[in-house]
């Protein structure tokens, strides 16, 4: 029987791998920016789980509103990409190193 | 449960915002010569407008609205009062710089009073949905703004860097907030605290989302571990995006600070008071050190407000109502010390030229002695030395910290804040006591900005020489 603690782990767990996949990736911006939508998608796993077993319906209207503001962010998160490929005319994350101290 | 008018009363200025920038959005599509003094004075106009029923609307009783969702209240609205102020101060220091880099398109005062909205439903909210909804439209008009000098390759990578890691911690919120819902099974504030009141004991789960969640506030208010967006993104942004960045969004994060732990979780206060501990030791090692180093100025503010979000986690950590009167007086003197010192930086950069090297400020007493002398009350508020408002700002914190018994953090703190003293004072030696090693024009300024940088310079002062009335103000709304 599935329980509400396999969900909640198998939330954790995509929240580490997207965890990682941030901190671990250094070639590509792109799968940046997948790993920072996998870990919201991580989070809607929780509030869905949260939700359906105690019965209370304001964790899946919370889901809606990630979703909604996380296409938002990905749309200005690209638009960012697009704007640092025109100035650098590349996306790989080591050379994104210009501002240090 | 329909709404009554009361709902609307409560979020009347933010209605009256987003009513003002979706008719600024459609002037900004189709005027053409006049469009810059349209949006200019139009968005200073709506600011007033918001300011006038904030104050009618001040009382000192909390009133929730929208189904338990929003609160207005005391605290809220002061913050909100201080909000309108300092973004009406950018807008009118930011108009000539961005004007000479092409960069005063409708879209900056779009952003800027979306990140005001922003910072507005942060600072009214009560429910963590709505907290959330406001620290993404702060968060995202912010990464808008920073890199809306698209030809810059600096500004651009700022904005990248800013938005990764702001995303990380809107993710680090989100996963700390579904624990915390999950576990209470509510996402009212209220509520939640009820509920941790009448619980006993406190489980693992909640501590991954107390953890979670501190983690996200940490990046929202600039302190250790999140900090390493501030040097970069200061560096990098145009000027004027960094005197709202800088300002604005710390007062919200004080708002959001006290609505979500203190409000919220104010049961557990005996375990997040040591991860703010752990906080604070670190944002004041990091802010008064790691600034020496500095050749940029912006770079070295950025290090400085490190450090001052170390004395505002100080009060707020103390857990008291002393305390937290503390913190707001800190917030609130620190957003004008700091608006006030880029005001400085925004006027000595001129096209081509932007001032940001500590060399910029050599002789700066030679060129113009009444900028030099706000420069100097800045940097002298900033490093806490009396009669300015950043010494008050300092003793009251330290004040709190010597209440509550941790009389080993408010030594470390006062160390820290004599470290932070010597960059600043190095600053006001380039301006009266070195030469400017070329010849640099006069400044030149609108007399619209001149004016209310010199009413900013001489609040630092009047502030500090009166500090009662602010001080009574943030006393009132926690009942002292």
């Amino acid at each position: 029987m599935i329980g509400l603690y396999h969900y909640l782990g198998l939330g954790g767990v995509i929240f580490a791998i997207a965890m990682a996949g941030i901190f671990i990736n250094r070639k590509n911006m792109v799968l940046l920016l997948m790993c920072i939508e996998l870990m919201l998608l991580a989070v809607n796993i929780n509030f869905v789980a949260f939700s359906r077993f105690s019965g209370n319906i304001d964790g899946q209207v919370f889901v809606f509103f990630i979703l909604t503001v996380a296409a938002a962010e990905a749309a200005v998160g690209l638009a960012i990409l697009v704007v640092l490929f025109r100035n650098r005319r590349s996306i790989n994350v080591e050379e994104i190193n210009r501002l240090k101290g | 449960m329909g709404l009554s008018a009361t709902d609307y009363i409560a979020a009347l200025p933010e209605i009256v915002l987003l009513g003002a920038i979706c008719v600024l959005l459609v002037a900004a599509v189709f005027l053409r010569e006049t469009r810059d003094a349209v949006l200019h004075y139009g968005s200073l106009l709506t600011i007033a407008v918001m300011a006038i029923i904030t104050g009618f609307l001040l009382r000192d009783h909390q009133m929730i609205a929208w189904h338990g969702n929003f609160i207005q209240d005391g605290m809220g609205d002061v913050l909100l009062l201080f909000c309108y102020a300092i973004t009406g101060a950018v807008l009118v220091y930011s108009r000539p710089y961005l004007k000479e880099r092409g960069l005063l398109s409708g879209e900056f005062y779009v952003l800027m009073l979306m990140a005001l909205l922003g910072a507005m439903v942060l600072i009214q909210a009560y429910s963590m949905l709505v907290l959330y909804l406001g620290v993404e439209l702060l968060a995202i008009s912010m990464y808008a703004l920073v890199a809306l000098s698209r030809d810059d390759g600096t500004a651009s990578e700022a904005a990248m860097k800013f938005f990764v890691l702001g995303a990380i911690s809107a993710g680090a919120l989100l996963f700390g907030m579904s624990w915390i819902y999950g576990l209470s099974g509510t996402l009212n504030i209220g509520v939640l605290s009820a509920q941790l009141v009448g619980s006993s004991g406190t489980s693992i789960g909640l501590w991954v989302g107390l953890g979670f969640v501190i983690l996200a506030m940490a990046f929202e208010l600039g302190a250790v571990p999140f900090h390493m967006w501030l040097p970069d993104v200061y560096e990098g942004a145009p000027s004027s995006m960094v005197a709202f960045i800088g300002s604005v969004p710390k007062i919200a994060a004080f708002a959001f600070f006290m609505r979500l732990l203190v409000e919220g979780l104010g049961p557990l206060h005996d375990i997040w008071m040591w991860l703010l501990t752990a906080m604070a030791v670190g944002s004041l090692t990091i802010g008064a050190i790691v600034a020496i180093a500095q050749p940029n100025i912006k770079r070295m503010l950025a290090y400085s407000t490190i450090n001052h979000a170390g004395f505002i986690l100080l009060g707020i950590l103390a857990g008291n109502a002393l305390g937290y009167r503390a913190a707001m007086f800190y917030t609130l003197a620190y957003v004008i010390m700091f608006v006030g010192a880029f005001g400085v930086i925004i006027l000595m950069s001129r096209s081509g030229f932007e001032a940001d090297m500590l060399d910029d400020f050599k002789g700066l007493n030679e060129r113009s002695p009444w900028y030099a002398f706000v420069m100097l009350m800045m940097m002298l508020s900033m490093a806490g030395i009396p009669p300015f408002i950043g010494f008050f700002a300092k003793l009251e914190v330290i004040r709190a910290v010597l209440d509550v018994n941790m009389t080993w953090l408010a030594v470390y703190a006062v160390i820290m804040a004599v470290i932070a003293a010597f960059y600043y004072l190095r600053i006001v030696k380039l301006m009266y006591f070195d030469h400017a090693e070329d010849k640099q024009p006069a400044i030149k300024a609108p007399a619209d900005l001149r004016l209310l940088l010199s009413v900013n310079g001489l609040a630092v002062l009047g502030l500090g020489l009166f500090p009662g009335g602010l001080l009574a103000l943030c006393g009132i709304v926690f009942g002292i």
